[in-house]
């Protein structure tokens, strides 16, 4: 039933973008004779402005992650954070997705990957982990490019609102997947 | 908070990378990283243009009003600053939904639009406005409702199943984004001040921070 339901979803929203690009246009003209050509190409203007602004956002997080990433800290991290995470019944399989996850999509999407391949897709690991990569986002990433393109230097509580919130994501995704899927 | 965490990374990853005996990675990773940055942005170019065209003619025609209007009672919790049915409630909607259904590259551009407009709203330029921070946190706790398609590809028919987690799990991390940074907007180390002071909040900051990720 479930599947079903989710397939149709998944068809519906084949037609989304389709039905955006067309839909709006069509209303402005029919409704309101916008003049959607000229308005279009003024808006469009902006599209190169604002993606060659984050390009030094972009530079500074990147390249701090990909350090981060290379130099093997995140495993040191994941000793240091395993007897507390052992206490909690966090499985230590999916802890490495889990402290990627805010950092990189292409790297968390790599261990995904990893543990469909090692346990399979039907496993608990890989439903926990797909269950987190669904449900976060690559907190700074995002971070450095939406507040980049205005120029935003002070987060101020952004980090540690977006971290707490995928520590949050995190736990549930393995307590909701042991629960309703174990 | 950001000079904090860019920092540690940074040497942390230079002393660690020195002790692995990684350090060649490392080197590799800060160039291949620099270049790729460039080229997301430059890919980001032509995607950027089609929605923020078609959004501006969504915004001439009326219709991002309509739609701020009708979604005001939520939004006024959430961003209580933000005035009543001012163009940036529309865009941050838009953005939500795009989100919601997987669309990950109509959202972006949706969303840098309402990071522009909530940014009109914003005293001080340079420092986020509460409403900014919100919006950001909800953002990156990432709002689900269609899996995205790389994890349909990766779980093939087991997708069904995860399909109920994920926007459990989504739910928890949205309800937790939303409550922290009501929590911690008002608490001294974050709070706005009319005269923002360099380095102060900043400093005051670092431990909490630094709390937050040994939990993980």
């Amino acid at each position: 039933m479930i599947e079903t339901f989710t397939d149709g979803l998944n068809e519906l929203a084949r037609y989304i973008i389709p039905a955006l690009i067309v839909g709006i246009p069509l209303y402005a003209m029919a409704a309101r004779r916008v003049k959607v050509y000229e308005v279009f190409v003024e808006g469009a203007k902006d599209g190169f402005t604002i993606a060659v602004r984050i390009i030094p956002y972009l530079v500074a997080i990147l390249v701090a992650v990909g350090m981060f990433r290379a130099s093997g800290a995140l495993d040191v991290l994941l000793n240091l954070l395993a007897p507390f995470l052992n206490f909690i019944g966090f499985p230590p399989e999916n802890l490495p997705l889990a402290l990627m996850r805010p950092l990189s999509g292409s790297g968390s999407l790599g261990l995904l990957t990893d543990l469909v391949n090692e346990y399979g897709a039907d496993s608990m690991q890989a439903k926990i982990g797909a269950t987190m990569f669904g449900s976060s986002e690559t907190t700074f990433y995002v971070l450095a490019v939406y507040f980049g393109s205005v120029g935003v230097l002070r987060s101020r509580h952004a980090v540690p609102a977006g971290l707490f919130a995928d520590a949050v994501g995190a736990i549930s995704a393995v307590y909701l997947c042991q629960w309703l899927l174990g | 908070m950001l000079n904090y965490i860019w920092m540690g990374m940074i040497l942390i990853s230079v002393v660690v990378g020195t002790f692995t005996g990684r350090i060649d990675q490392v080197t590799q990773a800060a160039i291949d990283m620099a270049k790729l940055s460039v080229e997301i942005a430059i890919g980001l170019v032509g995607i950027m243009a089609l929605w923020l065209g078609i959004m501006k003619i969504a915004e001439a025609s009326g219709l991002i009003r309509i739609i701020a209007k009708l979604l005001r009672p939520i939004t006024i919790r959430l961003f209580p600053d933000v005035p009543d049915d001012h163009p940036a409630i529309g865009s941050i909607v838009l953005n939500m939904s795009a989100n919601m259904l997987g669309l990950g590259n109509a959202a972006t551009p949706l969303g840098l639009k309402a990071m522009e407009e909530l940014q009109e709203l914003n005293p001080d330029k340079k420092t986020a406005s509460n409403a900014m921070v919100m919006f950001l946190a909800i953002n990156t706790s990432s709002v689900q409702l269609i899996l995205p398609a790389t994890v349909v590809a990766l779980m093939g028919v087991v997708s069904a199943d995860i399909f109920i987690t994920t926007i459990l799990a989504t739910l928890c991390s949205t309800i937790a984004a939303i409550v922290i940074v009501k929590v911690l907007e008002n608490t001294k180390w974050f709070r706005l001040t009319p005269a923002p002071e360099d380095g102060a909040g900043d400093e005051a900051s670092a431990p909490v921070e630094q709390g937050e990720g040994d939990e993980r």
